[in-house]
């Protein structure tokens, strides 16, 4: 692995820890298994692409295709919670609908954004390349995103939502209004990862249809790894874990790419990225062998 | 402990194996999946720049990644190969071009299979790009498939255009069509499917709407194009393709260009970038070959008579 494949790690890893937070709202806070994130990444993607090339602010375009997120959220939070369809389902729906919809926003399936401005833009001008200035952007964006998550799951709120996900009806008992607290939960988790998609159109030159394609697995990998490595129960390092597995997956990746030498094809990528994730996964397990290996890090 | 082994050597192949290619030229690959014409367009390459001198393993370091469909995967293969500085990259297919032209301003680029550079932001000015990026389209010479069409099947007045609507290039492609029809008194419908189990239905709702069917190159009807065959056999209403592979399919007739010879004619422009000349300097090409397939035993299925003289013409004649 090279300087910039590790530094490309890190930065994509960063960007998709934004979908791992989301995901950590949605599966494993609210105990909703949510689909929508296949749909609202390349959302997010989408609605800030559009915006900026018809000369909106960067910054302003990144803000609408986070509210464009929680909007997605909002609506599977109502197709299961007003009309009871089932929540895999509902996300489902909303999911195959945003494909439509993400096609119709950019009008065409696949928008450049290379020469365009993006957050990045303002930055440029500090003699850092890009090749260390996206990652440091990426980062202080999870880390105010993490930052924000940790202490929103600590407030009185939070603790409610973390009451609705774990026993719906003693939260319910105890006088949260659960249906609400999960809809602004999904409405979070979705923002974050439509956050994800506008950072990552924008750092890699491109909104593309197809850039949600197994959105879920990814950031669910980059949760259940993380949870795997640090075991912990509270909801802080809950959120730090989601972070730094989802750089591990990235760094999977990298190292697959790089497996040519063990007489390895470019069609075995995705099969050595499971085993490496696989890996990482038993190999501290191995070591503890009396700790169980698939205890949930937080949430409950 | 064993994983540690694994690590360890690991890294000693990869050492190994990195002496071992002591290589005059690196030109690294990549294609956003794994499809027949885009890994026809990469052999192209390879098989052009060992006509030009340059052979894999003896003086040409050649590497290839497929992005398995995934375009995060595309842009963390696009800074592998800028990490490893070679002298040249060729991304095939659109999002494989972006993320490769979004990663390195330095390191020459020659992209391929792209339908529409400057509209993906690749080269401002095809006649002269300027920075590190040209490369070539592989836009359809529409205006010849539409005049073999009107050749073959002159009563047909609407023509069925199957597509994907989240596909870019077919896109371009559509609205070529759509410029291009009506000079020749044609109508067009579309057929969009968005996905290969799609294709079935969009080209029934073609029948008895369309007077024939026309199908670009278009990666989703491609992948299923036995059904639009099929359908096309049942109502006897003629397939035509834009691509040359899909006449041993079922189409009755193709004027297209294979993506081997893209390859090649890609081939050729890596070839000057890797003798001296700067990318900027090459302004971006077009498909220079073009060839005829026909295949009569499907277009009297389909209640279709090629004439004579075309078959005369035809490259290859599928029976």
């Amino acid at each position: 692995m090279n300087l910039v494949s590790f530094l490309g790690a890190i930065e994509i890893g960063l960007v998709y820890a934004l979908v791992a937070l989301g995901i950590y709202f949605s599966f494993r806070i609210l105990n909703f298994p949510d689909l929508t994130v296949d749909g609202s990444f390349p959302l997010g993607a989408a609605v800030a692409a559009a915006f900026i090339v018809s000369g909106v602010d960067p910054y302003l375009a990144t803000l609408l295709a986070v509210v464009a997120g929680a909007l997605a959220g909002l609506v599977t939070a109502v197709l299961n919670l007003r009309f009871g369809i089932l929540h895999l389902l509902a996300s489902i729906l909303t999911m195959i609908a945003l494909y439509s919809i993400n096609l119709r926003i950019m009008g065409r399936p696949n928008i450049a954004l290379i020469t365009e401005p993006t957050v990045l833009t303002p930055f440029e001008g500090l003699g850092l390349s890009g090749l260390y200035l996206k990652p440091l952007i990426g980062l202080v964006v999870v880390l105010v995103v993490a930052g924000f998550a940790a202490w929103f799951l600590t407030t009185n709120y939070g603790l409610g939502m973390r009451a609705t996900g774990a026993n719906p009806r003693m939260a319910r008992a105890q006088g949260i209004a659960t249906a609400k607290v999960t809809a602004v939960g999904m409405a979070l988790s979705n923002a974050m990862v439509a956050l994800g998609g506008a950072l990552f159109a924008q750092m890699n030159g491109f909104a593309d249809v197809t850039i949600g394609t197994g959105t879920i697995v990814v950031g669910l990998a980059a949760v259940i790894a993380g949870e795997a490595i640090f075991r912990a129960r509270g909801v802080v390092i809950a959120v730090v874990a989601c972070v730094i597995g989802s750089i591990l997956y990235r760094m999977a990746i990298a190292l697959a790419l790089n497996a040519d030498a063990l007489g390895l094809k470019a069609a075995d990528l995705n099969l050595v990225t499971a085993i490496l994730v696989a890996l990482a996964l038993i190999l501290p397990g191995a070591r503890n062998p009396f700790k169980s290996l698939f205890r949930r890090g937080g949430g409950t | 402990m064993r994983v540690g082994q694994l690590f360890s050597s690991f890294a000693v192949a990869t050492l190994i194996a990195g002496a071992a290619q002591a290589a005059d030229v690196t030109v690294a690959t990549t294609a956003i999946v794994e499809h027949p014409a885009l890994d026809a367009a990469r052999d192209g390459v390879r098989d052009e720049l060992a006509a030009g001198g340059y052979v894999e393993g003896q003086n040409l370091r050649f590497l290839y990644e497929s992005a398995q469909g995934n375009p995060a995967t595309a842009a963390q293969i696009a800074r592998k190969f800028v990490g490893e500085s070679p002298d040249v990259i060729v991304p095939i297919s659109t999002p494989s071009a972006q993320a490769v032209a979004s990663a390195t301003q330095d390191i020459p680029i020659v992209f391929s299979a792209v339908t529409d550079p400057v509209g993906a932001k690749l080269v401002g000015d095809p006649m002269k790009p300027g920075g590190n990026v040209t490369g070539m389209s592989d836009l359809s010479p529409i205006g010849k498939h539409l005049d073999l069409i009107k050749q073959i099947t002159p009563e047909a007045k609407t023509l069925g255009v199957m597509f994907n609507p989240g596909e870019a290039n077919s896109l371009s492609l559509l609205e070529l069509v759509k410029q291009e029809a009506p000079g020749r008194g044609l109508t067009v419908v579309e057929g969009p499917a968005t996905k290969t189990s799609e294709v079935l239905g969009a080209a029934q709702s073609l029948v008895g709407k369309a007077d024939v069917i026309y199908v670009p190159t278009d990666n989703t009807i491609i992948s299923a194009f036995e059904a639009v065959v099929k359908v096309g056999i049942d109502n006897r209403l003629p397939v035509y393709a834009g691509d040359t592979d899909s006449v041993a399919r079922g189409a009755i007739a193709a004027l297209g260009f294979n993506y081997y010879d893209v390859g090649r004619q890609t081939g050729k422009m890596v070839l000057r970038i890797l003798k001296g000349e700067a990318p900027g300097d090459i302004a971006v090409e077009g498909v220079d070959i073009t060839e005829l397939y026909v295949n009569p035993g499907m277009a009297e299925k389909m209640g279709v008579t090629i004439p004579d003289a075309l078959i005369q013409q035809a490259k290859e004649v599928v029976r």
